[in-house]
């Protein structure tokens, strides 16, 4: 027995599903915007702000609206960033989903970041670059005793998790931004040399309370033999999303995670 | 000289659409046999001493420098420790980028409608519980038998699984592990073929 569903039921569902694909594949990339011009301007609104020395973390909470700011301070930097629901940690950043649902490995401006609840935590409001690594992660103390440097993210992200009452059983799978991953067609990773300037930044909307770790350590793919440098974090008040913003209209996948999060309180 | 199941000291038949799970010690092999083809399954380890070490997607996939998982892979923990190797297989590439399908991600993939369908990640609920863990415990997962190629643009999208019936992915264990396995049933796209079947599952002694 290796069919029991009928094959009218097979062939809808497979219909379907390639109507999905193709709108998920061809449609919605087209309704992104372009990347965010480079340097930053100026923020308005700002609640607080903390340098990250190259080789350490820092967390933070963030409101329901409120925007976090990673900024580089005109050398290459790449950071690890995790996060949780607030109100229930048990809810996390997903990014196996958040590629997935998304039809893409690229993280750019207009692109949300989903929970393992299929809501989004963090829209990415403003980006210069669109070059994050989803599919490798931070450096770790044993990759950094083959020939990294010092302090690593793994641990990092630890100690960040502890500092809101997290455990290593809490860490998930964690973005780098500024660190440009690639997958060759046989899978091979490479390192995308071009898409960076030191000057790169990313703008993250919280659409609910979040907790957030980052992690400022050189990525384990990058080429460059350096510490990284100091990154430039601010929490700020961005302006209320209009009805037509574009991470909650660019694509029927981002919609309907909106429409989840609105029933958390519903 | 292939592996007889005669021989096997672990022999499961696993239902389309059920969770899974055995222990394997270090040593011995696990094979996973896609008995009908086109069918994703969905598989996690955890560290049969510390449920708290368990795989890593990332870590696995920046070990071997590639996205994919097949023969010769290391399957790697949370702590940087390889738990298995991939040591046969018969079907072609795996996926570990995709994760599980899960009630709440089928809503925003294919409609709300979607919502009141079975999914992976409550059968891992399911399963981790009887264990003593918790939805916390659950990470993004290998999918076996799940073809999920990735452009070098970036786009990435679930095609037609490339295993045949009887195809068979083996592993041994390089640490006393905990295997979880949903075997998928997800309808919605094509990675168990729009029909999910059953799966077996068998554990040998080291030769």
């Amino acid at each position: 027995m290796s069919q029991h569903r009928p094959a009218a039921e097979i062939a809808a569902n497979r219909a379907r599903y390639e109507e999905h694909q193709r709108k998920g594949l061809e449609t919605a990339p087209r309704a992104l915007p372009p990347p965010s011009p480079r340097p930053a301007p100026p923020l308005a609104g700002i609640l607080r702000q903390e340098t990250i020395p190259p080789g350490w973390y820092w967390a933070t909470r963030l409101r329901k609206g409120e925007a976090l700011r990673v900024a580089q301070t005109g050398a290459h930097a790449a950071v690890a960033l995790v996060c949780w629901r607030a109100d229930d940690p048990g809810e996390r950043l997903n990014l196996p989903d958040t590629i997935k649902v998304q039809w893409t490995t690229v993280i750019s401006k207009g692109r949300v970041l989903f929970s393992d609840a299929g809501r989004v935590l963090l829209s990415v409001i403003e980006d210069s670059c669109g070059a994050h690594d989803v599919l490798v992660g931070g450096s770790t103390a044993a990759g950094n005793a083959q020939g990294g440097h010092g302090r690593n993210t793994r641990d990092n992200l630890v100690l960040a998790a502890a500092k809101f009452g997290l455990s290593r059983r809490d860490i998930p799978m964690a973005l780098t931004l500024f660190a440009p991953t690639s997958v060759a067609g046989d899978g091979s990773l490479g390192w995308q040399t071009g898409k960076l300037r030191g000057d790169d930044f990313v703008d993250l909307r919280a659409e609910m309370d979040v907790l957030v770790a980052l992690s400022n350590c050189p990525h384990p793919l990058d080429p460059a033999e350096t510490g990284g440098a100091a990154v430039e974090i601010s929490c700020f008040a961005p302006p209320p999303a209009a009805p037509d913003d574009i991470c909650r209209t660019a694509t029927a996948e981002a919609r309907r995670g909106f429409e989840n999060n609105a029933k958390i309180h519903a | 000289m292939p592996r007889s199941p005669k021989t096997a000291v672990q022999d499961h038949h696993v239902a389309a659409e059920a969770p899974f799970s055995c222990r394997v010690a270090k040593g011995q092999t696990i094979r996973i046999v896609d008995s009908h083809g086109q069918q994703a399954v969905d598989t996690l380890f955890y560290n049969a001493a510390d449920f708290a070490e368990r795989y890593s997607a990332q870590d696995t996939i920046r070990t071997q420098g590639a996205a994919y998982i097949g023969v010769g892979t290391r399957i790697m923990s949370n702590e940087g420790n390889v738990m298995l190797t991939v040591t046969a297989d018969t079907s072609g590439r795996h996926d570990t980028c995709a994760g599980a399908c899960s009630r709440e991600s089928n809503t925003v993939r294919f409609g709300h409608e979607a919502s009141y369908l079975h999914a992976c990640h409550e059968n891992f609920i399911l399963e981790v519980t009887r264990h003593g863990m918790t939805r916390r415990d659950i990470v993004p997962n290998i999918n076996f038998f799940m073809n999920v190629p990735i452009s070098p643009d970036g786009r990435m999208t679930i095609v037609d699984g490339l295993s045949k019936p009887g195809d068979h992915v083996e592993m041994v264990a390089e640490m006393d592990v905990l295997c979880v396995i949903s075997n998928c049933p997800q309808i919605n796209n094509p990675c168990n073929g729009f029909d999910p079947t059953p799966i077996r599952v068998l554990v040998w002694d080291a030769e």
